[in-house]
């Protein structure tokens, strides 16, 4: 079991009010199901299943990706920073493997 | 399983250039492997699990895609929704659909007012030239929408081996 690993970026100087934009990417390989390994045999389908962002105690986003998102995720979006808070990504995949990254996000 | 991969591909390739590409790729695609791709959904197939009746307008959604895709494994997209994103009036949730993938629904994204902004990017897989629809579902119960085609060169069902 591989462990799931994931980046979180946004811009170095923020000020209370701002709309930023939050880049994410999860290490996950987002397996179809549909394809087959080197030896034929079909990879069962491991995706992830749902991710929720929130920043403190809001929900920013949540997503519901299917296998129709490319191997090694990646999001954008954006959301107002009015203070300095903890941004936390949780997700879970078809395995039940759940992942988790925080970080803070600092407010001038 | 190569000669399979590289019969499908010249086949593909054949049917671009002759110009019928729709019929018989989709054919192909769905006898190339076990899976229920290669047909190709009517725009109201594809919305009607979402919509469900609501009002459906083709505006303020701006849906940003490569026009050609070499590699159908990973094809950036962007949706862009005019909206104020206040309490009163914001997009709840924005649907990525596929026309031709084996699943339609590729991914939901639930935004609210603390977004300040209705815009998302992502990286999707595409099972060939097809139609990928951006739905946006307003604080309102309104949908908007916008559809592009994308053409694929290599699709993402393809076998890894």
């Amino acid at each position: 079991m591989t462990m799931a690993i994931a980046r979180v970026q946004w811009p170095d100087r923020i000020s209370a009010g701002d709309v930023v934009k939050v880049r994410l990417l999860i290490q996950h390989p987002m397996d179809t199901g549909y394809l087959q390994d080197l030896n034929g045999k079909l990879v069962p389908r491991n995706v992830i299943r749902q991710l929720i962002c929130t920043l403190g105690q809001q929900e920013v986003l949540r997503v519901e990706p299917s296998s129709g998102i490319a191997t090694n995720p990646y999001f954008e979006f954006y959301l107002r920073a009015d203070q300095t808070a903890e941004f936390r990504a949780e997700w879970r995949d078809d395995r039940g493997l759940q992942g988790v990254l925080t970080q803070t996000l600092n407010v001038i | 399983m190569n000669r399979r991969g590289y019969a499908r591909r010249r086949g593909l390739a054949g049917l671009l250039l002759s110009g019928l590409p729709w019929v018989a790729a989709g054919l192909r695609s769905a006898h190339g492997q076990q899976m229920n791709s290669g047909h190709l959904l009517t725009f109201e197939e594809m919305v009607k699990p979402w919509v469900a009746g609501a009002r459906l307008v083709k505006m303020d959604v701006t849906l940003t895609a490569p026009i050609l895709a070499e590699n159908g494994s990973l094809v950036p997209v962007q949706v862009q929704v005019r909206s104020p994103m206040t309490t009163q009036d914001h997009v709840t949730h924005v649907h990525l659909l596929s026309q031709r993938n084996p699943v339609t629904h590729m991914a939901v994204f639930q935004l609210g007012p603390w977004n300040g902004r209705a815009e998302i990017s992502t990286r999707v897989r595409l099972a060939g030239t097809q139609d990928v629809v951006a739905l946006a579902r307003l604080s309102s119960g309104e949908f908007r929408y916008d559809r592009m085609e994308i053409i694929v060169t290599e699709s993402a069902c393809v076998d890894a081996s």
